[in-house]
């Protein structure tokens, strides 16, 4: 690590892990440190603290658990049919009895939008809710059979406890800020940051704010691939950066990204965890999505590491976005900026207009994550781990790019 | 006094008789329908705002009970299943009423006041985890 004024090293992470193990380590919040720091400052600060605990808890949409179901007799090889969870549709593109189910995975049957706005009530992160909270779920298997592999239909409750490999894995999770969702236009509108009202009825946010685990390591120094991480209630693993990982947002000059930025991909082993952290939503209108419950721990390795778990609602600030045309046009017009003290005070002005504003995320959930996650380490129940890889950050890092298209024309 | 609000489920038999009609004049009451509905096995349901004098609305409520009708207090009505509530604060900036609000800005709780739901439903499909549910 980059040795720099206020970046000199005051402890390692063997050395908060051996305070772990012996029940002395010094474990705050993401929220408790702010007045720590106030009442000390940062050098003091960092010499007393070990490790500061994040949380968040909101709908992640790329999320997704895959799992081995186990053979049947005779073989059945679900790659290249097709397989139903529940009436919901996973992907059998795989060997024989692996399955990926989607968090926003919809029944072939569901109405979806036709009749708008749609309700939504059950798709691929309910299925995963009850795998989780251990209710059977239905297999259905068309596959086209093969010598080795005869079996061309199944149709089987299954349950978590009877899988061989039950795995969260989450391609884009725990975004490092996000928008704040307004309405423009004449009418309702519903979105993944729920129902907006029209003419700025209300303003939606979505982060976990001053808790929230990037926005307290905005330059990922302490965590990267292979960090253990609370998950769902369990323990997982940082296996990459997420999809759309943007560490270009632009950023104040505490560090912090003013648009969403960051974001992490993660796995963890299903089994352990509960469905009170792993829950399915419906966003009428909109489709199905997975809340998910992350929490991240911080070692404090030095004063500059402490100085960014510092930051309060107030030293962070979002866009305002207009989702009836900005958000879904691609468009790049902000409406302004607001800090998530505004926001969490129930009103902001967007365009001279007072708009009440709802969370998406949950803060009260996310401090019961960094709470749960601080207990473990000081009954020495969850040791810190050392980053095997760092996450792309700085100019190397690869550009967030839309897609060009490049239409093609179909033969007359 | 404080009007009170009701919910009352009428039996099939009764649909086609005005017993609101005659509660409202017999017992000199105001009233205010918010919401009204027939089932399609021909239940009605019927959520009221009554006002006017104590012992009448007592009277009234008798005379409705007399005539087969189930009348409950409307805090029934709503419940928020708290096992399901993940907490967000969606349906805080839908509730016309502030029935559902933010109990405190420092945990972000939300909590709900019985009291002031008038039994609307805004909030029903907008709950991502629909914790919110109607009991009749």
């Amino acid at each position: 690590m980059a040795k720099t004024t206020s970046g000199e090293g005051i402890r390692t992470i063997e050395e908060i892990n051996e305070k772990i193990k012996s029940g002395k380590a010094v474990v705050v919040t993401a929220e408790e440190i702010i007045e720590i720091v106030k009442k000390k400052g940062t050098a003091a600060a960092a010499r007393e603290v070990d490790v500061v605990t994040t949380g968040t808890f909101g709908p992640m949409c790329s999320s997704g658990a895959y799992f081995n179901f186990g053979h049947t007799r005779p073989k059945i090889k679900a790659g290249g049919g097709k397989a139903y969870l529940n009436g919901v549709p996973a992907y059998a593109g795989w060997a024989a009895v692996d399955l990926y189910v989607g968090a926003t995975a919809s029944p072939d049957d569901d109405p979806r939008n036709k009749i708008h706005p749609g309700e939504f009530a059950y798709g691929g992160a309910h299925v995963i809710e009850d795998l989780v909270a251990g209710k059977d779920v239905r297999l259905q298997v068309e596959a086209y059979g093969t010598d080795c592999y005869p079996r061309k239909h199944l149709d089987s409750l299954i349950n978590i406890k009877d899988l061989n490999e039950a795995v969260l894995f989450n391609s884009r999770n725990a975004y490092q800020n996000y928008n704040v969702a307004v309405n423009l236009s004449d009418k309702t509108i519903y979105t993944y940051l729920g129902t907006l009202k029209p003419k700025l009825g209300n303003a939606n946010y979505c982060s976990a704010g001053q808790l929230s685990p990037l926005l307290n390591d905005p330059y990922y120094k302490t965590l990267g691939i292979g960090t253990r991480i609370w998950l769902g209630g369990g323990i997982g693993y940082i296996v990459w950066q997420g999809t759309q990982h943007n560490p270009h947002a632009p950023r104040l000059a505490n560090g912090v990204t003013k648009r969403p930025a960051g974001t992490l991909a993660l796995i963890g082993d299903l089994k352990q965890m509960s469905p009170k952290w792993i829950k399915g939503v419906s966003f009428v209108g909109y489709g199905v999505s997975l809340n998910v419950g992350i929490g991240i721990p911080i070692p404090i390795l030095n004063e500059e590491i402490l100085k960014h778990t510092a930051i309060a609602d107030e030293d962070i600030v979002a866009a305002v976005v207009d989702y009836s045309d900005a958000y879904p046009n691609g468009k790049p017009e902000v409406l302004g900026e607001v800090n998530y003290k505004q926001v969490k005070s129930g009103e902001i002005e967007v365009k001279g207009k007072k708009v009440p504003t709802a969370g998406i995320s949950s803060y009260r959930r996310a401090l019961e994550i960094a709470n749960d996650l601080k207990e473990q380490i000081k009954k020495g129940e969850f040791l810190l781990t050392q980053k095997v890889a760092d996450l792309p950050v700085g100019d190397s890092a690869p550009k967030f790019k839309p897609l060009k298209e490049r239409p093609v024309k179909e033969d007359k | 006094m404080t009007p009170r609000k009701i919910v009352l489920t009428f039996p099939k038999e009764k649909i086609d008789k005005p017993i609101v009609y005659k509660l409202i004049k017999d017992h000199n009451l105001t009233f205010n329908i918010m919401k009204a509905s027939i089932t399609p096995d021909q239940e009605g349901h019927m959520v009221l705002e009554i006002d006017g004098e104590a012992a009448e609305i007592e009277k009234g409520i008798k005379y409705l009970k007399d005539q087969g009708v189930k009348v409950e207090p409307l805090s029934k009505d709503i419940k928020v299943n708290w096992d399901k509530c993940t907490q967000c604060g969606v349906c805080v900036a839908i509730c016309p009423t502030a029935a559902l609000y933010i109990k405190d800005r420092k945990t972000m709780e939300v909590a709900f006041d019985a009291q002031k739901c008038i039994a609307c439903e805004l909030c029903i499909r907008p709950c991502p985890p629909r914790a919110i549910e109607v009991h009749f």
